[in-house]
């Protein structure tokens, strides 16, 4: 009940009733999006990626900082793999076998 | 599926995989508490218990709003169902939760009564709408998620006038729960287990932020990390928890900072707070009675409180007296060490709440098992 799903926000249905079509998946569906508009007009939601719950968008997705948590993630990875590499040599010249 | 597949990435696991079998000391046992059930799913269903070092123990919590109602409120909506005047309407996974005498949504559905399987509040509101003779129930349950839709189809039906719309309202509130976790007993019938750190809610924290979680690290103690849902996400808080125990720190820390903000969702929150009042206290199945942790309808709303407009004077149901819902809820006990589990509690045949909603441990433990699993199960039901 608490899985939202991502989707993308393609189109503003109707603003007096904050509906709009939420594209998931490649299957759009009718989302109320009172919860992520903005001050502005509402379609400025338009493009954003939105988590849906229960027929309504209630949180947008950042996108920079969806892209800073994976580049460090990606960077932890890429240190832990060296580290590993560096003790596997070190064994090595201990005359382990790997 | 963008903003999923990433987080279920192999090579990113393995570095996580990597960097916690490092990170944790030999010389203790960690463990955390999923709050969440939605984590608990996730935890079960990747096998991220399996692959996590041996001293470090995942408890899950009790974040699972079907599992924690209590009987006499499904007793309550089961009664309000077979109300020849009455269309209940309510999520799919409160259809299959055994009631007082083994009854069930489901079973009274088929049985005559009206009740509707609905995806979204919405659908309740049209169906009241489109149906001006018939009195629409809406059974809510659900954390601080599923708060606000409820919120705005209950505006949304005072805009319109509707005379046949109400709400039969069970939104309970996560911190509450928590601290209750947090404050249970180490001893006795009502203990908790110990607690190195929580594993903070992904979705309910979109709603209300990270900072009412404060008051755990400040007062028990406790570091707190609040997580998104994907396998990535959960072996990243772990690692995240480890780190701020081998450093004795406690603070509320965010993972999910995709989606989550220290403040949350000030929309969604002014309409809860528009729509919804603090009970004084509500009943919680394994947690008991918990003061101002959950919500009802303000006097404004309530024309449309079912509690108001029904008779629904509670039956104060009875659990099955072998069912350890209420341990396995307070993470004292794992699924399997109920003796009813995988022997007469299946999904099939359920005779706990914990059994019946996918967020729910013993469903969890049971659909995804995992290297805990209880030796003495018979084979041909340990697997599905």
């Amino acid at each position: 009940m608490c899985l939202g799903i991502p989707g993308q926000v393609v189109e503003i249905t109707d603003a007096a009733s904050m509906m709009g079509m939420v594209d998931v998946s490649g299957v759009r569906r009718a989302v109320n999006l009172a919860c992520v508009a903005g001050d502005g007009p509402l379609e400025e939601v338009i493009g954003h990626w939105v988590l849906v719950h229960v027929g309504f968008a209630m949180s947008r997705i950042d996108p920079e900082e969806a892209a800073a948590t994976l580049k460090a993630l990606e960077d932890l990875g890429e240190a832990m793999a060296e580290i590993e590499a560096i003790r596997g040599a070190d064994r090595m010249m201990e005359g382990e076998t790997p | 599926m963008k903003y999923v597949d990433e987080y279920r990435d192999g090579a990113l696991a393995k570095g996580l995989l990597r960097a916690i079998a490092r990170a944790v000391r030999a010389d203790r046992s960690y463990a955390f508490m999923e709050f969440c059930g939605g984590h608990t799913h996730a935890i079960a269903r990747h096998g991220i218990i399996d692959v996590l070092p041996q001293n470090l123990r995942m408890i899950h919590g009790p974040g699972c709003p079907v599992c924690v109602l209590p009987m006499g409120r499904l007793d309550a909506a089961m009664a309000l169902a077979r109300d020849p005047a009455v269309t209940l309407c309510t999520y799919a996974d409160l259809m299959r939760v055994p009631g007082s005498h083994g009854e069930t949504l489901i079973r009274a559905k088929a049985d005559g009564a009206d009740v509707r399987m609905i995806y979204s509040p919405l659908d309740a509101l049209g169906l009241a709408e489109a149906n001006p003779e018939r009195q629409v129930v809406f059974l809510a349950i659900g954390f601080e998620t599923t708060t606000p839709p409820t919120a705005a189809v209950v505006k949304a039906a005072e805009a319109k006038d509707l005379r046949n719309f109400s709400v039969f309202c069970n939104h309970v509130l996560t911190p509450m729960a928590m601290r209750a976790i947090l404050e249970a007993p180490a001893h006795g019938e009502e203990a908790g287990p110990r607690l190195d750190g929580l594993v903070g809610p992904s979705h309910v924290s979109t709603i209300i932020g990270t900072d009412p979680y404060r008051p755990f690290p400040e007062r028990y103690g406790v570091p707190v990390v609040v997580a998104g849902f994907e396998p990535v996400d959960i072996l990243h808080a772990i690692l995240m928890l480890v780190r701020q125990v081998n450093d004795d720190r406690a603070e509320v820390e965010n993972q999910y900072v995709r989606a989550v903000t220290a403040e949350g969702n000030r929309i969604a929150q002014a309409l809860m707070a528009e729509v919804f009042e603090h009970r004084e206290s509500f009943e919680w199945r394994g947690l008991g009675t918990l003061p101002d942790s959950a919500l009802r309808l303000r006097p404004r709303f309530a024309r449309f409180d079912a509690e108001r407009r029904f008779d629904m004077s509670s039956s104060g149901g009875r659990d099955h007296p072998g069912c350890a819902c209420g341990a396995v809820l307070r993470g004292r006990l794992e699924p399997w060490e109920c003796k009813l589990f995988g022997r007469v509690c299946t999904p099939d045949t359920p005779i706990g709440a914990c059994m019946v909603s996918s967020e729910g441990a013993c469903a969890a433990a049971w659909l995804h098992g995992s290297r805990s699993h209880s030796p003495d199960v018979p084979e041909e039901v340990s697997h599905v």
